[in-house]
């Protein structure tokens, strides 16, 4: 038992520089974010321009191809980086906002609104997000700001109910009672002593949410109603490519693999980043 | 305690349970109420909204007489809601067809598709979450879990693709598309079903290797674990005789949360390999607006999710020694 401790200790020490696995992974992410922002210098073709035949093979002026329109595949991958991560990031911001904002104000503002909220949060994190969103989008049709909206509104009741719980343990200690007896207003113990105190595992939330939103959309796309065509965006790529998947043509696959890579990659570098802040939870993949 | 006899501890469970039920009953009114609100945030008349504009005035009356339009909110809501207790779920737009009779096609399908894909996914992932929790920070142990890692970071659509390329397409040993009539056998419909079942597995076993290795390792950390150790018994024995039993209330948790997960994973399996069940039903209602039949889906599967939920609630709560035994 001491033995294993000891050795469990020794490896701890050890995590300070960062393993190979999470290094990739960070190579990755830079690569992607690097697409995503010169998207237009790298791409060689416009994302909706149609530049041969339909089907064209990969040869030395198409790298990968061309899809059933006859535009250039490796630049709507590219461009597709700059679409697919731009709308992720913009609705996991929108969703810390409307479910961190919620909980600090839960965690604040006294009895009858914490219930409130609180059993809000309860209803909408009991139904199956993408049953719903297909369901909402169905009706509400997918522009953008629909689309947002939506994912970033299902998806706060998890960040809701971390940053409410991270917020009453804060707002429980003698500082932020010194504060109030000071006479200092809620919104400035908000932000001057709780939202210091909470930031750094909410970040490692962020981490979390990111993936699953990034995933979440990636799969509305290729059920047809996440960002509509002729945009770029890599779930909906699969879906209109997916008839060449049947005559064994690998590159249909390409975009859903950009996505795999990526989701895998922020897994790697989160897995080892709550390794480090051991107590975090360990739902990386799920819901 | 003593005083109170030994039933007590059934009644906390009951209470506990009763608790819960209520709570779930009282979501699933919600969900009913958001799912049947959702017409109205259609733009426009909804009538109009949902045969299009060139829908012939009759057939806008006609609508509207169906879906009580005219009526105000609650009792469109009562109607609604005693049609679907009566299992009458009003009839297609795009087809005409009963959508009870839709659903009495496409379940079946999904819940065998469902059934497969848990019969393959429980036990491997609690074989290999033993496994890794007997040889924790060892080769067998890093290795599932990267596996587990990829597999969780993989969408579904591209696992699917990839097995399709390989077992369908590559070696032909399966279909790549699941073709599956009302009269197919068991076997053959089993043979059908194999790869979207795997898929399926693939997608929800990580999550439930993890949290079985991660129940038993911390269990493997008790005094009482400890003291079986000391007594010089085999780590096999440990494992299996000591610390599993006291596993089986988080680990049976954790599959019913992962069958919620499975039944709404369908969608996007069923899309790929276009299975008859009912989450093709729901992406094909979707896309042709299909409203109706879009309510229906979208209940069978919230109802089903939240159940599923509300059991592995219910589970912890009567596994947890200190629900059952307060001080």
């Amino acid at each position: 038992m001491l033995l294993v401790l000891s050795r469990a200790a020794r490896r701890s020490k050890h995590t300070r520089h960062i393993p190979r696995s999470a290094a990739i992974g960070l190579a990755v992410i830079a690569l992607y974010l690097a697409l995503a922002l010169f998207a237009p210098l790298i791409a060689p073709y416009h994302e909706m321009a149609i530049v041969a035949r339909p089907y064209e093979p990969p040869s030395l002026r198409f790298w990968l191809g061309t899809d059933t329109l006859g535009r250039d595949m490796l630049s709507r991958i590219i461009f597709g980086a700059r679409n697919t991560l731009g709308i992720a990031l913009l609705t996991t911001l929108l969703s810390f906002l409307l479910g961190g904002g919620a909980g600090l104000l839960a965690a604040t503002a006294g009895r009858w609104i914490d219930q409130a909220l609180s059993r809000a949060a309860d209803v909408l994190i009991a139904l199956p997000k993408l049953i719903f969103a297909l369901m909402i989008l169905a009706m509400l049709g997918t522009s953008v700001t629909t689309l947002i909206t939506t994912i970033a509104v299902l998806d706060s009741p998890r960040v809701f109910r971390l940053s409410r719980a991270l917020a009453v343990n804060v707002s429980a200690m003698d500082f932020v009672d010194v504060a109030r007896l000071r006479g200092e207003s809620a919104f400035w113990i908000v932000r001057k002593e709780v939202l210091p105190n909470i930031l750094t595992p909410l970040l490692g939330e962020f981490g979390v949410r990111f993936v699953f939103v990034f995933s979440f959309m990636a799969a509305l796309g290729f059920l047809g109603l996440g960002l509509q065509p002729p945009t770029a965006d890599w779930g909906s790529m699969v879906k209109e490519n997916a008839t060449l998947v049947s005559f064994g043509n690998v590159i249909a696959i390409v975009p859903a693999a950009a996505i795999a890579i990526l989701a895998l990659a922020v897994n790697t570098v989160l897995d080892w980043a709550m390794n480090l802040s051991a107590g975090l939870t360990d739902e990386t993949g799920m819901s | 305690m003593r005083v109170q006899g030994k039933w007590a501890f059934l009644q906390r469970g009951l209470r506990a349970t009763a608790q819960r039920a209520l709570l779930g009953l009282a979501t699933l009114f919600v969900v009913s109420l958001i799912i049947f609100l959702a017409v109205s945030l259609l733009p426009g008349d909804t009538a109009e909204a949902l045969l299009g504009h060139d829908a012939t005035p009759e057939a806008l009356a006609a609508l509207r007489q169906q879906l009580l339009l005219d009526a105000p909110v609650q009792v469109r809501y009562l109607h609604w809601i005693a049609g679907v207790l009566h299992g009458n779920l009003g009839t297609s737009l795009s087809s005409g067809r009963q959508i009870a009779d839709l659903l009495s096609q496409r379940l079946p399908n999904t819940l065998f598709l469902a059934s497969l894909a848990a019969a393959l996914a429980v036990p491997l992932s609690l074989w290999l979450g033993i496994v890794s929790a007997l040889h924790r920070n060892r080769l067998a142990d890093r290795l599932i879990s990267g596996v587990a890692l990829v597999s969780t970071s993989f969408p579904e659509f591209f696992v699917a693709y990839l097995l399709i390329m390989v077992f369908a397409l590559k070696l032909a040993w399966f279909p790549p598309l699941s073709i599956i009539q009302p009269d197919t056998g068991l076997l053959d419909r089993t043979y059908q079903t194999l790869l979207p079942a795997v898929t399926l597995t693939l997608a929800t076993a990580a999550h439930m290797i993890r949290m079985t290795r991660a129940s038993i390792v911390s269990l493997l950390s008790s005094p009482y674990i400890e003291m079986a150790r000391l007594k010089g018994l085999p780590a096999r024995r440990v494992i299996l005789r000591h610390a599993l039993p006291n596993a089986l209330g988080p680990i049976a948790n954790i599959v019913a949360l992962n069958l919620a997960y499975l039944v709404v994973g369908v969608v996007v399996v069923e899309t790929v390999f276009s299975y008859p069940g009912l989450g093709q039903l729901f992406i094909d209602s979707v896309a042709k607006r299909d409203i109706p039949v879009v309510q229906a889906v979208c209940l069978i599967f919230a109802s089903t999710y939240i159940l599923l939920n509300l059991t592995a609630d219910v589970i912890a709560a009567v596994t947890n020694p200190r629900v059952l035994h307060p001080r």
